[in-house]
């Protein structure tokens, strides 16, 4: 347990994007010269037909060697030397699903099977061993007596032997590391008791002893090990998933050069370098524009849902969207220099405010192991005091170390939070650190950020009825020129209302200001107010002016469209007792509005990252387990230090990183829902560990009374694994 | 009681032998797609001869 929360904090201190960037460029590099497959996601495949139809496709595909589709990790690696992810993409997407690149190089995968095959093998020998050493013990059990006794105790120690030795490593590796720390951990009592266990059971063997412990050492192992494969499995797929996100956003710029445009990783780029950013694509570096117009969408980076206008000289930073029209920026910092790493300094800094979580797990092993080599040694003292009887008091002792082994205790959390987990990602959300759970349980109060969050960041036209009937399919047809946000949702609601398109002449776009065209003579024009001569107001909530050529031009305004589930979620937050918190970087009107749709008593608007932050952290100090859901830079330091934290995929990959549960859909409503299987998985923790602790309760004072048989350890230690086991699947 | 010199090794060797398939299995990463392979044997397409 303790490793693996060491091991996730390593991953999760990694939170910085740019300081990832560099050693990824360097694979990148690397593996420039060498060939290497291409994979593709394929998150719409789900039958033996999408196979055949995917694999059918790339093999008829020339250059193309093999194509293996993983229907388990939805992805296809196909082998084709000389062939790019470019030019197969269009022919899985011509079979009907959709195909996007995943980046090899951000995909451990191989790294991962190998762990995971590892304790399988173990899984499978201990098995092994477990079944044919039963055979044996139910004959000694029954009253194989003497030489036959004898006989079978050897068989089953040279069985049993080279198992623990082998099967038992990991335990044995980590209780010495936690020994060197100087720590007791849970597999400090498991490593004891095998030794023991076996050493005991050779020693009773050759003196043709009536006890011998091979079966329950054996067991132990594979139990165990069970245990540590659930635990191993939940965090593989959860990081599998959060690396395919990762993987998706290739992180290359466009560098201008004399000879054009050539794609370079951004880890490569220095300051002077020009750069390329076409509409649609995200700033991969700080910089100053040095040519083109255009507007830049700032949500992600400030909350702010209205984009402003960009013209050269503006200063961009990374993480904004370009809008409209094609930039040229000069770069000024990159990389670790660049406004996005500064950021991400802020997140490990609050990262390592919060500090270690110490999961249930922990602080039961903390309580317990001391416990059990307490009592293993005084019932030890206690035989040894009134009989003198060396050999029989280091078998009672075993005895104790052997029925209280947790065998229960070591599956009690795995396979909860794999039952948990697993029905958590059915319904689209991935917990990506092992102790999220528990600590989702905690919560008592709920940060929202607005833009991207609560809403889609997409705006929507408020209404379309100032536009006449007349005019509405030349409003479409100018809509429709442009790829700006705004347009595109105009031209969204128009097709909606029922409109066609007409012909427009000399249609053509004005980056940064909007879209003009010539309809029956009139020059008619869809755009920004000062460009269209009218007087935008005070108000600060988005709004786009039509002019039809004739008469005053017409006002449209726009909202940020909910996020779907976001009402029901935040009525169901609020129907529990939960503190709901509206913090966003957005004006106030547009906060206010959001709010009050919402029924949000409490809201703050224009807040900046750093305030956003310490509202968190003021919340946590006056006593909060504060979960945090939000999804831009500005978010991120605010998610390190909430509690507990959720982002959507949609995401900024440093908000991703710095969240604990990624939300795969669209929809908000399975937040509600995820507090409350927490809560239920947190309770059936408990419960195991009660079951356990009622088992040694029972089985204990047999031990201590020296008349704990092996027939006794082989009945607890299954029957209460297999309690704590169907308990954690009740919550499926 | 001479049969268990016969028996004994026998049922060892079979739990040996299983053994062994699970572990031919695991190398020849048969355990890296379990959901691909229960669809993948209901396609009729390699049905006649083994996938090249």
């Amino acid at each position: 347990m303790s490793d693996a929360a060491l091991h996730d904090h390593d991953v999760r201190l990694s939170a910085c994007p740019a300081c990832d960037a560099a050693p990824l460029a360097q694979r990148v590099a690397a593996g420039a010269g060498a060939h290497e497959d291409i994979i593709l996601s394929l998150p719409t495949i789900y039958c033996a037909t999408c196979i055949s139809d995917v694999e059918r496709a790339l093999h008829a595909h020339p250059g193309v060697k093999t194509a293996r589709v993983n229907l388990t990790l939805r992805r296809v690696t196909v082998d084709a030397p000389g062939l790019s992810a470019e030019d197969l993409i269009p022919v899985v997407e011509r079979t009907g699903y959709e195909a996007h690149e995943l980046d090899p190089a951000a995909l451990s995968a191989s790294r991962a099977d190998r762990i995971g095959r590892d304790i399988l093998m173990r899984i499978g020998v201990s098995g092994f061993a477990m079944m044919n050493i039963m055979i044996l013990s139910v004959a000694v059990w029954s009253g194989a007596e003497a030489a036959t006794r004898d006989m079978f105790h050897w068989i089953s120690g040279a069985i049993a032997l080279p198992t623990v030795v082998f099967a038992g490593q990991p335990f044995f590796s980590s209780a010495w590391r936690a020994l060197k720390a100087g720590r007791l951990g849970m597999d400090v009592p498991i490593s004891l008791a095998l030794i023991l266990a076996s050493a005991i059971s050779v020693y009773e063997t050759i003196h043709s002893g009536h006890h011998a412990y091979f079966d329950a050492a054996v067991m132990l192992c594979f139990f165990l090990l069970i245990g540590r494969y659930l635990d191993y499995r939940t965090r593989a797929v959860a990081r599998s998933a959060a690396e395919e996100l990762t993987a998706l956003e290739v992180p290359r710029a466009f560098r201008v050069t004399p000879a054009g445009d050539e794609p370079v990783p951004v880890a490569e780029l220095v300051p002077g370098d020009l750069i390329r950013i076409l509409p649609g694509a995200r700033v991969p570096a700080d910089g100053e524009i040095a040519q083109g117009t255009s507007e830049i969408d700032r949500s992600l980076l400030t909350g702010e849902s209205v984009p402003v206008p960009a013209a050269p000289g503006a200063v961009l930073s990374a993480g904004e969207v370009n809008l409209t029209g094609p930039l040229i920026l000069r770069v000024t910092a990159a990389g670790r220099d660049s406004s996005l790493a500064r950021l991400t300094a802020l997140v490990a800094a609050a990262e390592s405010a919060r500090g270690h979580y110490t999961s249930l797990a922990e602080r039961a092993s903390r309580l317990y192991s001391p416990l059990v080599h307490l009592l293993a040694f005084s019932s030890f003292l206690g035989w040894y005091w009134t009989t003198g009887d060396l050999r029989h008091s280091v078998n009672v002792a075993a005895a104790v170390l052997i029925i209280t082994c947790p065998c229960a205790l070591g599956l009690a959390v795995p396979a909860v939070v794999t039952a948990a987990s697993g029905r958590l990602f059915r319904r689209g959300m991935l917990i990506k650190d092992g102790t999220a759970l528990e600590r989702l349980a905690d919560v008592d109060c709920v940060v929202f950020d607005k833009t991207g969050t609560l809403t889609m960041g997409v705006p929507q036209v408020v209404s379309i009825e100032a536009i006449p009937v007349g005019m509405r399919p030349v409003a479409l047809a100018l809509a429709q020129g442009s790829s700006h946000p705004l347009s595109k949702a105009l031209a969204q609601a128009l097709r909606d209302a029922g409109a066609t398109t007409v012909e427009l002449e000399d249609l053509r776009e004005v980056p940064g200001y909007g879209i003009s065209g010539r309809w029956q003579g009139h020059e008619v024009r869809l755009g920004r107010a000062d460009w269209l001569g009218a007087d935008h107001g005070a108000g600060k909530i988005s709004a786009s002016w039509l002019s039809l050529g004739e008469g005053a031009p017409i006002r449209l305004e726009f909202t940020d469209r909910l996020r779907p589930g976001a009402e029901s979620c935040v009525r169901e937050l609020l129907a529990s007792g939960r503190r709901v918190v509206l913090l966003s970087g957005d004006v106030a009107p547009v906060v206010q509005e959001l709010a009050q749709r919402l029924g949000l008593a409490e809201w703050h608007a224009g807040v900046t990252p750093t305030e956003k932050a310490a509202t968190v952290r003021e919340l946590r100090v006056a006593g909060a387990h504060v979960l945090m859901v939000g999804d831009g830079l500005n978010d991120t330091a605010a998610l390190a230090e909430a509690h507990v934290s959720i982002s959507p995929a949609s995401a900024l990959d440093a908000a991703r990183v710095a969240s604990d549960i990624v939300l795969m859909g669209n929809d908000l409503s399975p937040v509600s829902d995820a507090l409350e299987t927490a809560r239920g998985a947190r309770s059936r923790i408990k419960e195991n560990f009660a079951i356990s602790v009622l088992y040694n309760i029972v089985a204990v004072p047999f031990a201590i009374a020296g008349l704990a048989t092996p027939l006794m350890a082989a009945l607890a230690m299954s029957l209460s694994s297999i309690c704590v086991t169907l308990n954690a699947l009740r919550l499926r | 009681m001479e049969i268990l010199g016969i028996l004994i090794p026998v049922s060892l060797g079979l739990g040996a032998l299983g053994l062994l398939a699970f572990v031919w299995a695991l190398r020849g990463r048969q355990y890296e797609d379990p959901k691909g392979d229960a669809e993948r044997i209901l396609s009729k397409e390699w049905d006649d001869r083994p996938k090249p």
